[in-house]
């Protein structure tokens, strides 16, 4: 199986196992949905395709922030770029599913190419301060596009089509969707244990030495960040049509930072934790409020205070993440 | 007459009101083992961060090979056959130590822009990094996380990762540092072995190893180079005894 898995596969290790339960969940949701919530299974499908689209965003984010070591903290524009590729030209009655995603795409590597080459001149926190100046800059010349909606965003008439692949309904977005974060995952799989995957993950690890020993840190940073923006391009594809919206809001700060959150809660550094993080933050996002209501009515509006102190009680204790922190082989066991 | 391996002609650089390099030219030939001492704060990191290119001197030319380097980046000059270790250990500590010699393995055989097929089915490559962690002797260790590695582990580590870019001037930065009597009872029987086959230049604190090593020694003393000569030549030298070896011949 060395042709088609990167690594060997410890099929007794609890991280192969959690993977592979999600992955199987997964799969069959909508089937799920529909078995115990009947009418509302729709509810649960779009709000599962929203975690695809969230995990998307995320492994997109974790190329460069887990295994680049650099936080950018400007990744949602490239949702919302994304977003604004299947919004703008639906508004002038161009449809195609593929040319809103091959501008999607064009898009991004420009912008991330451009914002790429400059931020990755900095490192720590100035890394991360022009990283969110370029994105506010990208969040206020949306807000500034009045003929598009301006602050109030743009409705998309009807979603992107995309032949035989059709996303008209949930289920097909939700497959869709899921799809393409299977095809994220393994491609990030491959791209982290390549030589690609070595040298980013070395210029994290010591850039110094890797410099020293000839190796150009600075393209496979750059290489790096213009394909996690690609995919969060992609996410911002796929959002747009689950919402049948874009907005300016799409690239707010605060979904910049919600993405971070999401890598780091799932495991920073590992191949499969963002769709670990991007799942347990949206869940709780979205059973918070209930629990609080149910227990506490007079405190409903003050759940994510609740939040606030899950992340904070995972950030403590588990230093690499909730999936990070599984075990990478079953007990016992000699590294390969 | 052939090209130096390393030539600095004139070599300035200053920080503020201090001259940390002072008209430095020095020479390695190729195939010599030249070794660089000088008491504490003589200047040798910042000498040897110019050679690298971390820092960029205000006056005079590097040449490696006969070839000027002034302005060329770290890693353009690592390609040109400059390889390195550092005084402080330098390495990827969540790597295994095969992965971090890998590393340099690739720096020279190229193909880094690959990322599909795993670094680790690249069976040359593999095979390249664990002959030169035999090389240093750590091949047993070759699957332990640098972590786990014992300090005088590292320190082969740091000689193997540069012998992996297959180097054609081994620029090594006090080897010696930190190291148990043993430890560099063992790095001195290495480097004598690496010396048969590279071109050196080694700074070291160890007077014993330096002496037991070099073929030409050059004394950095407040950023000037002020003697350059065999063992016994700077053995004999006055002004080196009293610069810096005075302590010792005394005691």
């Amino acid at each position: 199986m060395s042709a088609l898995w990167p690594t060997a596969i410890d099929w007794r290790a609890p991280r192969t196992w959690v993977a592979l339960g999600t992955l199987a969940l997964l799969l069959v949701l909508p089937l799920l949905a529909e078995f115990v919530s009947g009418d509302g299974a729709d509810f649960w499908v779009k709000f599962a395709t929203r975690v695809m689209i969230y995990a998307l965003a995320a492994i997109g984010l974790n190329l460069i922030l887990g295994f680049g070591g650099l936080v950018s903290f400007g990744h949602a524009m490239y949702v919302m770029l994304g977003s604004y590729a299947v919004a703008i030209p639906t508004e002038h009655g161009i449809t195609s599913g593929w040319l809103h995603l091959v501008i999607a795409l064009a898009a991004a590597f420009v912008l991330a190419l451009v914002v790429g080459a400059i931020s990755l001149r900095t490192t720590g926190i100035a890394f991360i301060m022009i990283t969110l100046a370029f994105a506010q800059m990208l969040f206020f010349a949306a807000v500034s596009l009045k003929q598009y909606g301006g602050d109030d965003g743009l409705t998309v008439a009807a979603r992107s089509d995309f032949g035989v692949i059709s996303i008209a309904g949930h289920i097909g977005l939700y497959y869709v969707a899921l799809t393409v974060v299977l095809l994220a995952l393994y491609l990030s799989w491959r791209a982290v244990l390549s030589p690609f995957g070595l040298v980013l993950r070395a210029s994290k690890a010591n850039a110094r030495r890797t410099l020293a020993l000839g190796h150009p840190v600075f393209r496979f940073q750059l290489a790096a960040y213009v394909a996690s923006a690609l995919l969060c391009a992609v996410a911002g594809v796929l959002l747009a049509n689950l919402t049948q919206f874009a907005s300016p809001a799409y690239g707010a700060w605060t979904l910049s930072g919600e993405l971070i959150v999401v890598v780091i809660l799932g495991g920073l550094g590992t191949v499969f934790g963002p769709l670990i993080g991007a799942i347990l933050l949206l869940a709780l996002e979205e059973a918070l409020p209930t629990l609080v209501e149910a227990l506490l009515p007079a405190y409903k509006a003050n759940w994510m205070l609740l939040l606030g102190l899950f992340i904070f009680l995972i950030a403590l204790t588990l230093e690499r993440g909730v999936y990070g922190s599984l075990p990478e082989r079953a007990r016992g066991r000699q590294q390969p | 007459m052939t090209t130096s391996a390393l030539e600095t002609v004139r070599l300035v650089k200053r920080f503020g009101g201090v001259t940390a390099t002072d008209q430095v030219s020095l020479t390695v030939a190729p195939g010599e083992l030249h070794a660089l001492i000088g008491p504490n704060g003589a200047g040798k990191s910042t000498l040897i961060g110019q050679l690298a290119g971390e820092l960029s001197p205000d006056a005079g030319d590097i040449r490696l090979f006969g070839q000027s380097v002034i302005g060329r980046p770290v890693h353009e000059r690592a390609r040109l056959g400059l390889g390195r270790t550092y005084q402080i250990t330098q390495l990827a500590r969540e790597f295994t130590a095969l992965d971090n010699v890998l590393l340099g393995v690739n720096a020279r055989r190229g193909g880094n822009t690959r990322f599909w097929g795993p670094a680790r089915q690249d069976l040359e490559s593999v095979a390249r990094a664990r002959a030169a962690l035999d090389q240093v002797g750590l091949g047993e260790r070759a699957e332990a996380q640098v972590a786990a590695l014992a300090h005088g582990e590292q320190r082969q580590l740091e000689i193997a990762m540069a012998l992996a870019t297959e180097p054609r001037l081994l620029l090594l930065d006090e080897p010696l540092a930190g190291m148990s009597q043993g430890e560099a009872q063992a790095m001195v029987t290495l480097l004598r072995g690496l010396k048969k086959h590279y071109t050196m230049l080694l700074v070291e604190h160890d007077m014993d190893a330096v002496f037991t090593l070099a073929d030409r020694v050059s004394v950095l003393v407040y950023g000037r180079i002020i003697a350059t000569g065999t063992v016994a030549e700077i053995r004999a030298n006055a002004d080196v005894r009293a610069a810096y070896l005075g302590e010792e011949t005394a005691a």
